[in-house]
């Protein structure tokens, strides 16, 4: 049984605003995999829920003539990952979705709720940082974009208002147009996790496979927020691809996090695996761009 | 022949189709819900408890804290009662406790008309303490400056026990040079049993009489329990088990059936519930005990152990529960798996602490000393340059073994068999080769453990079981048994084992798989290994029985006389040709309702079990490890087992992966996180990392089928074998893959990577890894 008081199932994201302002003691829920176990566990008890779960305005998935694609924030993680758009252009990020929890959960939980619950370890919002994602958010003054990299604030905390819904999420072409890329969740075990590191590497070649053109690094879980490694990439940018470019990464990611010490984790543990998991997925990306015994050098699995 | 047959489980049909009732199925109308308030802290005392916003709530009935219930300690654990007082299970808590020893400790409870109302109100009690500090390690709590957890025990130690075996003296043996000697640290940390089906009873009042309904292994026992601690007639309290989702030894303790019995009593008898959450089952039940062992050993330069020296500390947690006896079978396991040539001290204490209580998990104490045994023999097997295998086989428990201090033998043994057959599986020579020199980030090893593992408890404890065999009109059978059905397939194979000793066939036994202390016959419940072996002994004994008595009424019908008469498919036949004299049926209907001489043909006996006997086993693994991320992946599995004849292979198997499962989470990941206040940090299931589908390999399961002599049908202990020997197979394994001793469990991500950067195995610095 959940300690809810109401709950609103509003017809637009407009009325869903209304909604929000008219009951200050209501919250979004779109998908509910995080926001019910926070009721549950009285930290939301007797809450009113505002539910986006059924707005099939929220999840439409179009890409424009520009070559830009629109995220519908309602989607759920199953239904991206199996989405044709996704499927097209943007493989990894369906792979990113496709290792949050297990099937309930990714049938259920969606990528809005993902990045808006504001935790470090979503599995979408690395690869969303990499992917320079804009949000749009729609509130009772209107519309705002913002990107996703001045979206989160804190540990659980983002820019988004209360009364504010997630009505789109837009890639532009320039930023999958020949990038491949890579996810890697580790996780204690290989299903029904939470990240203890999330990194996700987007990376594209000249043409003869030889040198790094551009390069994305983030990391889940390296830092209170999902964080980008702007000064690692910028160093790759341009390199060979050599071990000399493992080596670089692994050093230079370190600087640009900031893991902590949890009962869940070391943080020497965690660094160990911004370090590892960093080459790991940039050499799969590198595969995946074409980029032949790319995976030889590396370890095993993540 | 029924036994060695692939049956299918008899309730096999009702649990898919969702018909089988279980205890939260059964809630009868009108119910209300108890929610137990628990303490914040982990040792201290309760100094006042202020109720009244929280009797606010509406929907709230009744507030009862600890201050409120009869001043009677009484004991948990699911052993049979005994009539010795020195005996007798510790009794140390009360239905709610003003002197709180664990974190969530029980301090009172809300009667509410739902579950909302009853959370709400537990929430807003206020709750004064007296705090002191948690004590969480064996040490903290056996230093002379402890405070006292349990007035009646001084120092905190529960029980401690020794003993010796052999001539001489450990310490001059090892001053005399000549001998190898090894010795180390190893320990194990408590998990939880993570049975599908959460603690869960009703209780209501009927005439007079409290019904308690209950998802528990032990039916009878409870009874006795709740009778102790409410101090009401025995006679009065009628206990009723329905289909259970799993117990694995937590309910094996008397959990909250008593609390329950007293809360009903407190509504007038209107039944009251209490359904733990998971995060209240996995924080504030029963654990598997962590135990440290600390082992030394002597062994000559041929690999013959000469002595060894076993110290272990079992961590109890803030109640007695199973207490000593968890420690003891640990140490007992050290001593009969492997025999020395000369001396083998030991010496064993369980000491109270403040974490969560420890209490009968699936192998009772086995699967750590094990553990202890297993990691200590494989590094005892290093140290004299032997493969650990031949090792084994010149040192293990020989065929004939018997216990000198139990007088347990093996009445059959099937160890080295079962050695020999996961060798050839595994290959284990090719791979022991393969592997002993590896380098690079990935590397693969195989490794192995074996064990022995008692029946049942005799002749520590009574070992009883009875049952019941009545005849229907139509010559089928209602079985009734005082052993419980937990989800293991108990019914099922006695079904097999009555239709075995009777001639009915299976299809025509009808087994009651509820328990309920007003009808069935007693039996101390499911648990040990125990039910096909004791309980089993019952259902031959009355099945003979049963069988004299419908010959007997055939031959006053036929004129035949009875010993030239058998059953066979549900008809009298000619013991000779098989001939058919009279179906069950016309007899059955002639018995009911004959004018002449009717008669309802019952059976029903007590087998008191004097026997017990070793089951044995090993477990080979083949694992591959990713040291850069500390990762196991297993690559190959098997279990061998000795269990004597099989009476369902099927589900043998089905067991053997189930244990093996467990196994697999001892070893790699799961743990009770405790952190510095005695508070579990991961009482939930995403943070207390059982392995999910995806992390379970192809398990694989062998038997060597040798029948025992002292089993009703050739079968021996195997519900809980198989979770016995994997964790200690892994961790050679990793042995074998890394060249490093992993001492402690579990061996998760975490811990390996911070080894291996120790080991240099994984490069420190950020920039020296090409």
């Amino acid at each position: 049984m959940y300690d809810l008081k109401n709950i609103y199932y509003p017809e637009s994201p407009e009325e869903a605003v209304r909604m929000l302002e008219a009951d200050e003691n209501s919250v979004l829920v779109c998908g509910g995999t995080d926001v019910l176990i926070r009721i549950r566990e009285g930290r939301l008890a007797g809450v009113s829920l505002v539910s986006l779960n059924d707005m099939r305005e929220l999840k439409r998935m179009e890409r424009e003539s520009d070559g830009t694609i629109h995220i519908g924030p309602a989607v759920t993680f199953s239904a991206l990952s199996d989405d044709p758009l996704i499927r097209e252009y943007l493989p990894p990020l369906g792979e990113a979705a496709g290792t949050v929890g297990g099937p309930q959960i990714r049938n259920m939980g969606t990528i809005g709720g993902n990045i808006c619950n504001g935790a470090t370890s979503a599995d979408t919002a690395s690869m969303l940082k990499a992917l320079n994602a804009r949000l749009v958010l729609l509130g009772s003054g209107g519309e705002r974009e913002i990107s996703i990299h001045d979206f989160y604030t804190g540990p659980g905390r983002t820019v988004r208002r209360r009364e504010e819904v997630l009505t789109d999420i837009r890639v532009a072409r320039e930023d999958y147009e020949d990038m491949y890329g890579a996810y890697i969740k580790y996780g204690k075990r290989d299903a029904m996790e939470i990240a203890t590191l999330g990194c996700a590497v987007l990376a594209r070649t000249d043409t003869d496979k030889t040198h790094i053109r551009d390069i994305r690094i983030a990391y889940g879980v390296a830092a209170p927020t999902p964080i980008r490694c702007f000064q690692t990439e910028e160093a790759l940018r341009g390199r060979p691809i050599d071990a000399a470019l493992f080596a670089r990464l692994r050093r230079d990611v370190l600087s640009e996090v900031s893991p902590r010490s949890s009962w869940r984790a070391s943080k020497t543990f965690r660094i160990q695996l911004v370090k590892e998991l960093g080459e790991r997925a940039l050499r799969q990306a590198l595969a995946r761009a074409g980029v032949p015994d790319i995976l030889k050098g590396g370890g095993g699995h993540a | 022949m029924e036994i060695g047959k692939n049956r299918r489980r008899v309730d096999a049909w009702a649990k898919v189709t969702g018909t089988a009732k279980y205890t939260a199925d059964l809630y009868p109308a009108n119910c209300l819900t108890a929610k137990v308030i628990r303490s914040t802290i982990a040792n201290g005392r309760v100094v006042s408890m202020d109720v009244r916003e929280a009797l606010k709530v509406p929907g709230v009935v009744k507030i009862v804290t600890c201050f409120d219930v009869p001043d009677i300690q009484f004991p948990t654990p699911g052993h049979p009662w005994s009539v010795e007082k020195s005996h007798q299970d510790i009794a140390d808590r009360k239905l709610l406790n003003e002197r709180v020893r664990v974190y969530g400790d029980d301090i009172g409870a809300v009667i509410a008309e739902d579950e909302l109302a009853a959370e709400k109100a537990a929430r807003l009690v206020r709750v004064t303490y007296e705090t002191y500090e948690p004590l969480l390690s064996v040490e903290a709590a056996m230093a002379p400056e402890a405070s006292r957890i349990h007035e009646e025990k001084p120092g905190n130690i529960v029980a401690s026990s020794g003993f010796k075996i052999g001539e001489g003296d450990f310490d001059r043996l090892k001053e005399d040079g000549g001998l190898i000697y090894v010795s180390g640290t190893y320990t194990t940390q408590s998990v939880q049993h993570c049975h599908l089906e959460v603690p869960v009873s009703f209780a209501y009042m009927e005439a007079g009489r409290i019904v308690v309904v209950t998802s528990t292994q032990i039916p009878h026992i409870v009874r006795r329990v709740i009778s102790q601690a409410l101090g009401m007639d025995m006679g009065k309290i009628r206990v009723i088990k329905p289909y259970v989702g799993g117990g694995f030894g937590n309910k094996q303790d008397v959990l909250y059936e008593p609390l329950n019995a007293f809360l009903a009593t407190l509504v007038g008898g209107r039944p009251v519930k209490i359904e733990l959450s998971r995060e209240e089952t996995l924080g504030c039940t029963r654990v598997r005990h962590a135990i440290t062992f600390k082992l030394e050993g002597l062994a000559d330069k041929e690999g013959n152990l000469i002595a060894r020296r076993f110290t272990g500390y079992s961590n109890q947690g803030g109640y007695a529960s199973h207490a000593h006896a968890i420690m003891a079978n640990a140490a007992n396991i050290f001593k009969q798996l492997y025999q020395d040539k000369g001396v083998l001290e030991s010496k064993s204490y369980t000491v109270y602490t403040n974490i969560p209580t420890g209490g009968a998990m699936r192998g009772y104490g086995i699967p750590q000393g094990d553990f202890g045994t297993e990691a200590f023999i494989e590094d005892m097997a290093w140290a004299v340059g032997m493969d650990p295998l031949e090792f084994r086989l010149k040192n293990c428990m020989k065929a004939g073994y018997k216990d000198p201090h139990l007088g347990i033998a093996c009445y059959s043994y099937g160890l080295k068999d079962c050695m020999e057959k996961g060798r050839a599986y595994i290959h284990w020579d090719e791979k022991r080769e393969a592997y002993a020199h590896q380098t690079g980030p990935v590397r693969r090893g195989v490794g192995m453990a074996i064990f022995c593992y008692k029946t049942g408890v005799h002749p520590i404890s009574l070992e009883t079981a009875s049952c019941r065999m009545i005849l229907n009109q139509d010559g089928s059978m209602q079985l009734q048994m005082g052993a419980a059905e937990i989800g293991q397939g108990a019914d099922t194979v006695f079904t097999q084992m009555a239709a075995e000793s009777t001639g009915i066939s299976a299809e025509k036994i009808h087994i009651q798989t509820f328990q309920d202390t007003d009808v069935s016959p007693f039996d101390t419940g499911a648990y040990a290994s125990r039910q096909t072996y004791v309980s089993g002994k019952a259902i031959r004994k009355t099945g003979l029985l049963f069988k004299s008595k419908i010959l007997a009424y055939a031959s006053e019908k036929l004129h035949i006389p009875g010993d030239g008469m058998d059953i066979r498919d549900d008809a009298v036949v000619d013991k000779e040709s098989g001939d058919i004299l009279l179906t069950l049926g016309a007899l059955a209907e002639e018995a009911f309702y004959s004018l002449d001489h009717s008669v309802h043909i019952t059976a029903e006996a007590t087998s008191h079990c004097k026997d017990n006997t070793f089951a044995t086993g090993a477990c080979f693994v083949e694992l591959e490890v990713d040291i850069p991320v500390g990762k196991i992946k297993i690559r190959d599995i098997i279990n061998v087992h000795d269990s004597g004849r099989l009476i369902n292979p099927k589900l043998a198997e089905a067991q053997v992966h189930g244990g093996m499962s467990m196994g697999l989470g001892y070893a790699l990941g799961e743990k009770l996180i405790i952190d510095d206040q005695g508070r579990p940090r991961n009482a939930d299931l995403l943070d207390y990392k059982m392995p999910t589908a995806m992390d379970t390999p192809d398990l694989h399961a062998a038997f060597v089928e040798i029948a025992d002599e002292t089993g009703p049908y050739g079968n021996k202990a195997l519900g809980e074998p198989p979770a016995i020997p994997v964790a200690p197979a892994v961790r050679n394994a990793l042995l074998h893959a890394t060249g490093i001793h992993f001492n402690a469990l579990p061996l998760d991500p975490q811990t390996l990577v911070e080894r291996f950067m120790k080991e240099g195995l994984i490069e420190t610095e950020g920039t020296a890894y090409v």
